[in-house]
């Protein structure tokens, strides 16, 4: 009779899972993959793609191994090469993962922005073309929205794709392109109905970097680096193929892409604030000083204190948001304006604390965390701008949350 | 922990919203102020609260309470914060109930808990001797002699002590002021001889009072917990007693912002409705995540008080914290917007603003427990 309780059987399931998973891992992670690496062995940051590089060949073993697994993106369906896991499954492979300390094999705008929206619009062929590729890191993803006339405004977008027959004829330009310059194929906005009212012209297309007429040029950030690129196109001939869902149907999608984005960097904020080795408190300490295990100065420790106050329930609003089903697309707007300004915040509390050694900028007087901290410093300023910036998340939430009349 | 009401709970939180909206809208803490009632709550309110169960929520069923939790009695004090029911339910319902219930004897929460249940008395507890809460500064003192304690000291602030039947006074039995051992808890009849009771007259018009001893001899069967525990039990009190107050104040935010929200919605200036204006929309959105903020830090140190989780102290300052700033943001901003009216007496939304100034400081300010947060947090 116990056997049939089906709780039981799938308590069983999952043991099994788990047990497998463990065997898995224990065979295919690489060692310098885990918790416990040899500091000597150069780190990669693995975005995979056609021109990758490695440091590290074990970097690309476990990207394949994960990848051949679908484990980059377990709950996808094994027929677009996912690992057509449940949740529950999930649950399991996350720990494992984290119980020996492993390393994410691959970071992807294909997995946070493009794949969620390929299954949800894209066609059967769509899917099977692109959707394996991005799981197993064969194709690296960039994001063409942004234009130097339409920021904030993106539904003005300019860029324009004609109807040529076979195919689109390209002409335009995209800015804020993040790693264009590394980036194999462009999911980009373009506008395919002149005519039409503002949001219903646009049409969502896929854009492979290697065509003719497409180039990039880096952009210089004040952290001194260059993330992000502009990309332009001259004359580029799409197939009419790569075009997802229906012509000028594209806003839709664009904005169901960017709840995805909004929700990847509020919690990718509040992650590097949690997990990051660069935290407020012991920065406080080293350069302020500590007395009796608390940091010395009144002042900075109370703002400090205020800050992850703050920091710690917007942790529970995560999780509350996770408890109650994950509804409501403006609550994305919440979580986007709070993270990225309490990441900016933190930020600017770090610096604040750390004195001059929080501003230092190069060469050996200073030692790689304070030079290390001002970049990130400095890239935080974007924070609140990428994705949309906070007053467009403040309009959202009043006009779609509280009800508040337009003017 | 899971942050989402159970059924239950939130059938009680229903139930709640709608004894608030029928019996005690703001138009009865109106008539209460300004018919200068001794007390400040309703005799009628308070039994059919007592009808209801509500101030056995924290007592075991042995004594006639449900046992149903702080999640329970906080859902129910945040629906009723929303239109400012005054009412013993804070004092009695948790702090001389939880009181009681864990520190207590079998003598006591057999002669005290049953009546509490049945609304037959009414506690208050007593801590604060300064204008900042701060219990280890407590200077009362009980002194023992033979089989009885002497009470002297001052205490302020008292919430409900004008009312209350009985009173949980922290004391120090020895050391001197600042430390934190050497306090004890005792439970006594506020009519005990050399008790002196004078109503305090606060912003926000509720019942308080500041309450002399003054050569009050008691029984040592009056001692709550065991002799000088109580700079620890007065702080699992207090914590309780701080979560339920958060739960309140956030009902107080809630509403006082539904208010404001109706009111742009409604109110022309320059021949538009004044809440198009992108100057308020995003003042208004901001106060929306503060006030999700503070229902998840409400909804957790809930949880923690019922699960006993160790993260207990914790989230009792982060609750009390952002429940503190959210209405004291929402109290300021909800006066701002309503524009010239806000400041009249004649609208409901100053009340709000008094209540909280007051509120803010019950078992310590924003400051207070960002500071013990820091502390407990290893800052």
């Amino acid at each position: 009779m116990i056997l049939n309780n089906p709780n039981i059987n799938n308590m069983s399931n999952l043991d099994k899972f788990r047990q497998e998973t463990k065997e898995w891992l224990d065979k295919n992670c690489p060692p310098s993959m885990r918790s416990g690496a040899d500091p000597k062995i150069p780190v990669d940051e693995v975005w995979g793609g056609r021109n990758a590089e490695y440091k590290n060949p074990e970097s690309k073993l476990w990207l394949d191994r994960m990848g051949e697994k679908g484990w980059t993106m377990p709950t996808v369906p094994k027929e677009y090469g996912g690992g057509g896991l449940t949740k529950e499954e999930v649950k399991v492979l996350n720990e494992e993962l984290f119980g020996i300390g492993a390393k994410q094999p691959l970071l992807s705008f294909g997995i946070w922005m493009l794949a969620p929206v390929l299954l949800e619009y894209g066609s059967e062929e769509q899917k099977k073309e692109h959707i394996p590729k991005i799981i197993k890191g064969e194709i690296r993803w960039c994001q063409g929205y942004s234009e130097p006339g339409s920021g904030s405004d993106l539904a003005s977008l300019a860029t324009k794709a004609e109807d040529i027959g076979e195919k689109f004829l390209v002409n335009g330009q995209k800015v804020w392109t993040s790693y264009a310059d590394k980036a194999d194929w462009i999911f980009a906005l373009v506008r395919t109905g002149p005519k039409e009212p503002k949001h219903d012209g646009i049409s969502f297309l896929l854009i492979d970097m290697a065509t003719k007429g497409v180039s990039t040029k880096p952009i210089t950030l004040i952290s001194g680096k260059s993330p992000f690129c502009e990309t332009f196109f001259d004359n580029v001939e799409v197939p009419k193929e790569n075009l997802i869902g229906e012509l000028n149907a594209g806003w839709t999608i664009a904005k169901k892409l960017l709840q995805h984005e909004r929700a990847f960097i509020s919690n990718f904020g509040l992650a590097a604030g949690m997990g990051s080795k660069r935290d407020v408190v012991s920065i406080a300490k080293k350069h302020l000083g500590e007395e009796n295990g608390k940091i010395k100065n009144n002042f900075y420790r109370s703002e400090i204190s205020s800050h992850k106050i703050k920091e710690h329930a917007f942790g529970l609003t995560l999780k509350r948001a996770g408890d109650e089903g994950g509804k409501a697309s403006a609550t994305a707007s919440m979580f986007k304006l709070y993270g990225t300004e309490h990441n900016k915040k933190r930020h600017e509390l770090m610096v604040a604390a750390s004195g001059i050694n929080g501003v230092a900028w190069d060469g050996d007087e200073f030692d790689d965390d304070d030079k290390n901290l001002t970049r990130a410093w400095l890239r935080t300023k974007g924070n609140s701008i990428e994705g949309g910036t906070s007053e467009v998340q403040l309009n959202v939430i009043s006009k779609r949350v509280l009800g508040l009349p337009s003017q | 922990m899971k942050l989402v009401l159970s059924e239950e709970e939130q059938f009680l939180k229903d139930t709640a919203k709608n004894f608030a909206d029928e019996r005690s809208p703001i138009s009865h803490f109106r008539s209460l102020r300004d018919n200068n009632d001794p007390k400040l709550w309703d005799k009628d309110i308070w039994s059919e609260m007592v009808k209801l169960g509500w101030p056995g929520i924290l007592i075991p069923e042995e004594f006639g309470g449900s046992n149903f939790g702080v999640t329970g009695i906080g859902v129910i004090l945040q629906e009723c914060a929303k239109t400012l029911t005054p009412s013993p339910l804070f004092a009695t319902g948790v702090l001389g109930a939880y009181a009681i219930t864990q520190f207590g004897n079998d003598d006591q929460k057999s002669n005290y808990l049953p009546k509490i249940v049945s609304g037959e008395i009414t506690t208050a507890l007593a801590i604060d001797e300064t204008s900042h809460h701060e219990p280890s500064k407590t200077e009362m003192t009980a002194k023992k002699n033979d089989s009885n304690f002497i009470l002297n000291g001052k205490k302020i602030f008292v919430i409900d002590g004008a009312s209350a039947d009985i009173l949980i006074v922290l004391a120090r039995t020895s050391g001197v002021i600042g430390d934190s051992t050497g306090l004890s808890l005792f439970i006594l009849n506020s009519d005990t001889s050399g008790i002196e009771t004078k109503k305090l007259d606060m912003a926000d018009s509720r019942n308080y009072a500041n309450i002399s001893f003054n050569e009050v001899i008691i029984d040592e069967s009056s001692l709550l917990g065991d002799l000088e525990t109580a700079g620890e039990t007065v702080e699992s009190i207090l914590d309780i007693g701080r979560i339920a107050m958060s739960a309140e104040m956030l009902g107080n935010a809630e509403s006082a912002f539904e208010i404001t929200l109706d009111y742009l919605k409604q109110r022309k200036q320059f021949g538009a409705l004044i809440g198009s204006f992108q100057a308020l929309q995003h003042r208004a959105a901001e106060m929306f995540c503060e006030i999700e903020l503070t229902k998840s830090s409400v909804m957790a140190a809930m949880r923690a008080a019922d699960e006993n989780s160790n993260e207990l102290q914790r989230l009792s300052s982060l609750s009390k914290t952002m429940a503190g700033e959210t209405l004291h943001l929402v109290s300021n901003e909800a006066i701002q917007m309503h524009g010239g009216i806000g400041v009249t007496d004649e609208y409901d939304i100053g009340f709000f603003l008094k209540r909280a100034r007051v509120a803010e400081q019950i078992f310590g300010s924003a400051k207070y427990h960002t500071e013990r947060y820091a502390n407990l947090s290893g800052f």
